[in-house]
């Protein structure tokens, strides 16, 4: 069945929302990657069978990915909001047994404040999710993502209802009103991209969802497609009847498999529905989305190369102009904005942009997700205003360090950001201060490292990275990075000189100011920081031809040699 | 190449071949394992396109193989958090365990050892992927265990999902 008018999308939404009993207990399983890896697919079917077996009527649901990876697999008890974490297989039979059917909490399985001690037992309490303003990532313990009458429950698609039904222009105007920026990294102000393409006169246009998160350490975009792909349908679909344009793609990166499947289903459900295809809700306005999958390379996040690479081809980065947006795939105007930009604006739309913009900075508004990993006690998602310090960020939300040691860096933005040192810490996170500050928002990665890390040895892996991941188009970038990937091999193998660090200094700027696409322009970023951020570091492997904390990370290689036969003369 | 699989190999071309070559490209491998010679060359001929061409795609991106894979593709994630946290080591051990090098396949093809990215379940880190399945916070007892446990259903021939009592 189609639905055809706003009204049909009201009286649809009533009829679930009243054969939906919110007093039913309900058993909300993480089903995201992260918990995967712990084994929360065992522990679904498990839970499935126990409840079959007992004839119970309790609803199993498995959701995406909250947030709160560390703790995983997590097992939240609706409508008390019981969290119980790491759950084991062991523990399906005894929570049915003792708090679905005896109402009692196990203490066990309740997260444990590390700092307080204390035993807390609604998920609404962790300090992990208090410190957090949770709007993008505000519906994923609450609906299943392959099932759009759970989005559409929850005031799904009535973004796309209201803005069909209101001139473009009104559109693009709250969205600049918003403030909102690419959250890509790039920090482009998202309402004049839009109109950028609006003003385009072309019969067909284009819009394209960047879900290639390449940047090793992020990855709030794969929990926004596992949990909520819907929220990004609806913020394409607006942009596409906004930018008047005629088709979609999403471009999802092939390591993230439950993505891929995930958003495949919310776009057949949605052309199901109605809310793809021809004359969407009765305004007279088509689009459909089509999913492309990568097939495996760092370069193609960068636009031009992510377009050559739906075309089919070798995703190499051509020089700009022309912009996309001019012309982009197959030679047509292409706006491409990141997944987590497009999941703002059904909010946007439904709140208005004075609204959004109430929270952040001056030139930064609204809410961003950091991926929050590395010697931290809580990883996870991490969703704050644009402002938050760094330190409410580690300390706070992430719990501090691992195993009381001390805190050394913060790593943000990936392979084209930079590292800060504790001097750092009390800045607010928006687009322009991480600038300043040599790093990067990026798309959001932030790795924490304590003092058992060399910051030389991570510059060298960020160099290996980049020079594996360069296109080989360009000269600076091909050939640069290899030069200082050397040179920082020698640093962390004891033979390093002093002239090294200016040798790198130069060459960074040279591939900074030369190469063709960001890749190359950002690629000494890393490099840069820790040589301002961490000199001490660079000291030791300089002058004392020896560090203490590559030793042990067994980066000086130990081969194991399998005993060859004996050559025969 | 058998006539069953040369018919499958066209209606594949045949119905991606919409999508752009990639597409077509993924597909063959997801179905025949690799992208052998014989398979390139009639993508060559159904969609018109030079054997340069499509030879300079395979090669550009990772996740194409023009070796056979193994039956067991370890994918050992080299993203930053699991850098920072030991997953080196991990990659170490599992070459030694195995007696594989990165990128490589065992001799009797039951093993493949590949390194990713990023498969973005940093929170977790170290990360290892084998075939589909994630496994996280991997301490390199829990690689020695799990090798084992994929070591078991390759001789018994019974597949049974790890259970994970160690993290």
């Amino acid at each position: 069945m189609k639905i055809r008018s706003v009204n049909e999308l009201s009286e649809y939404r009533e009829r679930i929302v009243k054969s939906h009993n919110p007093k039913k207990t309900t058993i909300s399983i993480c089903n995201g990657a992260g918990c995967l890896a712990l084994g929360a697919k065992t522990l679904s079917e498990l839970f499935e069978n126990d409840v079959k077996k007992r004839n119970l009527d309790i609803e199993i649901l498995k959701t995406g990915c909250p947030g709160f990876c560390e703790k995983g697999p997590l097992v939240t008890i609706f409508p008390q909001g019981i969290f119980y974490s790491k759950v084991t297989s062991d523990d399906v039979s005894l929570i049915i047994d003792e708090t679905i059917i005896k109402g009692k909490i196990i203490d066990r399985l309740l997260y444990e404040d590390p700092n307080t001690k204390e035993k807390i037992k609604k998920v609404s309490d962790v300090p992990f999710y208090k410190k957090q303003t949770r709007r993008l990532l505000s519906l994923n313990d609450k609906i299943d993502p392959t099932n759009i009458s759970h989005y559409i429950q929850y005031n799904g698609y009535s973004a796309l209802s209201l803005a069909l039904f209101i001139p473009q222009d009104e559109i693009i105007k709250e969205v600049k009103k918003s403030g909102l920026r690419g959250r890509g990294g790039g920090g482009f102000p998202t309402g004049m991209k839009w109109e950028f393409l609006k003003k385009e006169n072309a019969s067909v246009k284009y819009i394209i969802c960047n879900a290639d998160e390449g940047d090793p350490g992020a990855f709030m975009d794969r929990a926004l497609m596992e949990g909520n792909p819907h929220l990004i349908l609806e913020g394409m679909i607006i942009g596409g009847y906004a930018t008047g344009s005629t088709e979609g793609f999403v471009y999802v990166r092939t390591e993230y498999p439950l993505a891929l499947k995930h958003i495949t289903i919310a776009i057949q459900d949605a052309e199901k529905l109605g809310f793809l295809g021809e004359n969407i809700l009765g305004s007279g306005f088509s689009f459909k989305i089509k999913v492309r999958e990568g097939a495996g390379a760092f370069v193609c996040g960068e636009e031009t190369a992510l377009i050559a690479s739906i075309e089919g081809k070798r995703g190499m980065p051509r020089p700009r102009p022309p912009y996309p947006i001019k012309s982009g795939l197959f030679g047509k105007p292409t706006l491409i904005n990141n997944v987590e930009t497009f999941v703002n604006i059904p909010y946007i739309i439904q709140n208005g942009g004075d609204d959004y913009a109430k929270i952040g900075t001056k030139t930064s508004k609204g809410t961003k997700i950091f991926a929050l990993a590395g010697k931290v006690k809580n990883t996870g998602l991490v969703e704050v205003a644009m402002g938050t310090t760094l330190k409410e960020i580690i300390f706070e939300i992430g719990g501090g360090i691992l195993g009381e040691r001390e805190f050394k860096a913060v790593q943000l933005g990936g392979p084209s950001g930079g590292c800060l040192s504790s001097k750092d810490l009390d800045i607010g996170v928006d687009y322009e201060s991480l600038i300043l500050k040599g790093a990067m928002m990026g798309s959001g990665g932030m790795i924490v490292m304590d003092e058992t890390n060399c910051m030389v040895e991570l510059a060298r892996f960020f160099m290996e990275f980049v020079q594996n991941e360069s296109c080989g188009k360009c000269v600076p970038c091909r050939i640069g990075t290899r030069k200082m990937l050397d040179i920082l091999t020698r640093l962390t193998k004891g033979k390093g000189k002093q002239e090294d660090i200016l040798e790198l200094k130069r060459l960074a700027k040279l591939i900074k100011e030369s190469s063709l696409c960001g890749l190359g322009q950002t690629a000494p970023n890393p490099v840069l920081s820790t040589i301002n951020n961490f000199p001490e570091d660079y000291r030791v492997h300089i002058e004392e031809k020896f560090c203490p904390l590559c030793k042990s990370k067994g980066v000086f290689p130990v081969r194991h040699f399998k005993p060859e036969e004996p050559k025969k003369e | 190449m058998e006539d069953k699989d040369r018919t499958r190999l066209i209606e594949i071309i045949e119905k991606f071949k919409e999508d752009g070559l990639i597409s077509v490209l993924q597909k063959i491998q997801d179905v025949f394992n690799y992208l052998s010679p014989e398979t390139i060359v009639m993508v060559s001929k159904y969609m018109k396109m030079p054997l340069s061409k499509i030879y300079g795609v395979i090669t550009f991106y990772h996740h194409f193989s023009l070796k056979p894979r193994g039956k067991y593709t370890i994918r050992v994630c080299k993203g930053t958090a699991c850098h920072v946290k030991g997953g080196e080591e991990n990659l170490t051990r599992i070459k030694r365990l195995l007696s594989i090098k990165e990128e490589e396949v065992s001799e009797d093809f039951v093993w493949g050892l590949e390194t990713v990215a990023c498969v973005g379940a940093c929170a977790l880190a170290p990360v290892v992927m084998i075939n589909d399945e994630y496994y996280g916070k991997m301490s390199l007892h829990k690689t020695e265990l799990i090798i084992d446990h994929y070591k078991a259903i390759e001789k018994t021939g019974e597949y049974v999902k790890y259970e994970d009592k160690v993290s």
